[in-house]
């Protein structure tokens, strides 16, 4: 009797045997879907437990106030104070919006003159053309798209907002410039100064030359050693006393430098965090088949040093922005300081119009973040592909 | 650092006095007025909804503007906080400074400026309801008053209780906005600050017809224009910019009937106007600047009511402001 036959002969004693593998079971419902989700993700751990619960009642404290202030009991018209006062129109109050509207204009373009306003449009599609196309990763022909980002589109914004006699463009005096203007342009020469200048500090702080070096190790740790208040005040304040009475620096020109500068040194020890987490086999590989410096940095190094610190780098990017409104300081008007203005014109004097003008830049700063960490977030998911293989 | 603060110091004297010298030649050249002023304060200066400078301070300058240029326009307002507003004119960031400034001793003295005039008698003032039934101020005693911290708003209220044997419970604010909010939350019987503020702040209350102004004027607060020192032809000129909007408010000649007033046989106006001597040409102007500056930005209390009186939501009482012949303490000079 062959072995087969002996294991034939045990089934058929068995009675009843499954031949074939059942199918799978779907899970049970209370482990997928919207439900599996709830209890996986906030119902996991008592401690879960209790977090949930708390947060989930924090929301219903908040999110009915803030929907009824902005939406429900908000104004949406009206000529002046007298419609956004509770004792006149007897009635809870929310947002003010027709304070916000009339003042809207102010808080975009501050007091640039009324009939130059198309120039700093157009500034806008050309900075939004821009973006669009060296952040976009489908956009075509992206190496002409940085020479246009970094060198055309800033000489043009500047012949465009400053102004230009020789051809018909009248001159704006910057103390003209406001609002979102004045914040976008101090955040975007921040952000893309501080990245180069970042870089080439960070790569001095690691430099085998004592003079580059020490440079670079003074200049970052002076920047960083000083609030940008302060950087912001010097140059504003005391740079006049030192300097011929003709020779009158721009305001906004004294401030973009200094936030670039200091942007620069907190960029470079973001930047310099990330060379050191480069294994030194690297830059040992690449010297080994024969890359010059600037090769070995370009090629190698620094395009796995930025990959790490994207976070960083955009977490930088995110304070600079914010930190933009710290040029209120030297009598610069961007959007915080309109705003604040606007809060004390007498015609909308009520209650609400500090809280509405206020919302109204925390809705601003809140989407501007928030898109410069989406994309980060983007960027970082696409890159991290790469090592996953 | 005794010595490097006074080499500072000396460093700062230096460029002043350069800077100081031939302000009216400067200005010409350069074809625009240098203005500091406020920016944030409703008005005195703050940008309308179109960004264009207005309130008393700016007007002033616009007049000077109007003397020098026949052109209100060619001003550039520097919006500067209470903390530069010196150094920027010491430094000649500015030619004059504009900013609701009160005139003490140790500022005319010690910071190498000089005050030129008074266009706003200020002075601290208290809010109440009105349903505490309290008519003055002498009436507080025990009341519990809302004041920002660190201002000598706060230091002319202890002075003041102190001095009138009074009790009150101090309940401060880092600003001005917090202490508003507090005082109409009810936190507070009373709130304090300058007159000129307190009415703009009135407004922002729940009801504004709930709450009073006291009469009692609790300090001195002359608000002036200030000049560099060592320029005295600049000096004349800003001091007497706001001399001739007082006199062509005590001569009635306003921006609507300046032109008829110019051939007026007064011959006060004939002088103020420029019809009749050349007071204009010994300030280093045109005979006819008074002209410019009322027919451009008007009189004094045509400044005074578009920007803080009946003609503003401020609403603010003439009161002390009232020329000396109406029951007030604003007086010019004669021009002759």
């Amino acid at each position: 009797m062959s072995m087969s036959d002996e294991g034939e002969l045990a089934i058929a004693n068995m009675g009843f045997v499954r031949r074939e593998q059942l199918p799978p079971q779907p899970p049970p419902r209370r482990m997928t879907g919207p439900i599996g989700w709830v209890r996986e993700n906030l119902l996991s751990t008592p401690l879960n437990i209790v977090l949930t619960i708390l947060v989930a009642l924090l929301l219903a404290w908040v999110i009915p106030e803030i929907v009824n202030f902005l939406f429900i009991d908000a104004v949406w018209t009206g000529m002046d104070r007298d419609a956004c006062r509770e004792v006149v129109q007897h009635r809870e109050i929310g947002a003010c919006w027709p304070f916000v509207w009339e003042r809207l204009p102010y808080f975009i373009y501050g007091s640039y003159p009324g009939p130059e306003r198309w120039r700093v449009d157009v500034f806008f599609a050309l900075l939004a053309v821009a973006v669009v196309w060296t952040l976009w990763l489908g956009a075509p022909r992206r190496d002409i798209g940085m020479v246009y980002a970094f060198v055309l589109m800033p000489v043009a914004s500047f012949i465009l907002l400053h102004g230009f006699e020789v051809i018909g463009l009248p001159v704006v005096d910057t103390v003209l410039w406001g609002g979102v203007l004045v914040t976008i342009v101090v955040a975007s020469v921040g952000i893309v100064a501080s990245l180069p200048l970042g870089i080439l500090l960070a790569l001095g702080r690691r430099s085998h030359m004592p003079a580059v070096r020490l440079f670079s190790t003074i200049f970052i740790e002076f920047v960083r050693g000083v609030p940008l208040v302060t950087v912001l005040f010097m140059a504003s304040v005391m740079l006049p006393l030192f300097v011929p009475d003709n020779f009158e620096p721009d305001k906004l020109l004294r401030a973009l430098i200094g936030i670039a500068l200091f942007a620069s040194a907190y960029m470079a020890e973001v930047v310099r965090a990330g060379l050191q987490a480069i294994p030194k086999g690297q830059f040992e590989g690449a010297m080994a088949v024969g890359l010059t410096y600037w090769q070995r940095m370009r090629l190698i190094i620094l395009p796995q040093a930025l990959k790490t610190t994207i976070p960083n780098i955009v977490n930088n990017y995110v304070a600079l922005f914010k930190d933009t409104t710290l040029v209120f300081i030297v009598g610069i008007f961007d959007l915080l300081r309109t705003i604040e203005v606007a809060r004390i014109d007498p015609k909308w004097a009520a209650p609400v119009t500090s809280t509405t003008g206020y919302a109204v830049a925390a809705i601003f700063y809140l989407v501007f973040c928030y898109g410069m960490s989406r994309y980060a977030r983007a960027v970082e998911t696409r890159l991290a592909q790469s090592d996953r293989r | 650092m005794k010595k490097i603060a006074a080499l500072l110091a000396l460093a700062v004297l230096v460029v002043a006095q350069s800077a100081s010298a031939q302000t009216l030649k400067t200005v010409k050249d350069r074809g625009i007025l240098n203005c500091g002023s406020n920016g944030t304060l409703a008005g005195f200066g703050l940008p309308d909804a179109q960004g264009n400078w207005t309130g008393l301070d700016v007007d002033l300058c616009r007049a000077i503007a109007a003397a020098i240029f026949n052109d209100p326009k060619k001003v550039k307002f520097v919006p500067l906080s209470a903390k530069d507003r010196f150094t920027a004119l010491q430094s000649g960031e500015v030619d004059v400074l504009a900013r609701n400034t009160t005139w003490t001793s140790s500022r005319d003295t010690s910071l190498g400026l000089n005050f030129t005039g008074v266009n706003y008698y200020d002075g601290q003032g208290f809010v109440v309801r009105k349903a505490l039934k309290v008519n003055s101020a002498l009436e507080l005693n025990g009341a519990s008053i809302c004041v920002q911290q660190g201002t000598t708003t706060e230091l002319n209220l202890t002075d003041y209780f102190r001095s009138h044997n009074m009790q009150m419970k101090s309940v401060t604010f880092a600003t001005a906005n917090e202490a508003v909010k507090a005082y109409d939350a009810g936190r507070c019987d009373a709130y304090t600050s300058d007159a000129s503020a307190l009415y703009a702040e009135r407004l922002r209350l729940a009801n504004a017809n709930d709450h009073i102004i006291l009469p009692e004027i609790i300090s001195k607060e002359p608000l002036g224009p200030m000049v560099r020192q060592g320029d005295d032809q600049w000096f004349d000129i800003v001091k007497w910019t706001l001399f001739a909007m007082l006199n062509a408010e005590e001569l009635n000649v306003t921006s609507k009937n300046v032109d008829e007033a110019a051939k007026s046989d007064n011959p006060e106006i004939k002088r103020l106007l420029g019809t009749e001597g050349n007071f204009g040409e010994q300030l280093g102007l045109t005979k006819d600047w008074v002209v410019r500056i009322v027919k451009l930005v008007g009189n004094y209390g045509e400044s005074f009511e578009r920007n803080v009186g009946q003609g503003s939501p401020l609403k603010i009482d003439r009161g002390l402001n009232r020329l000396w012949n109406k029951g007030g303490i604003q007086y010019a000079p004669p021009v002759r």
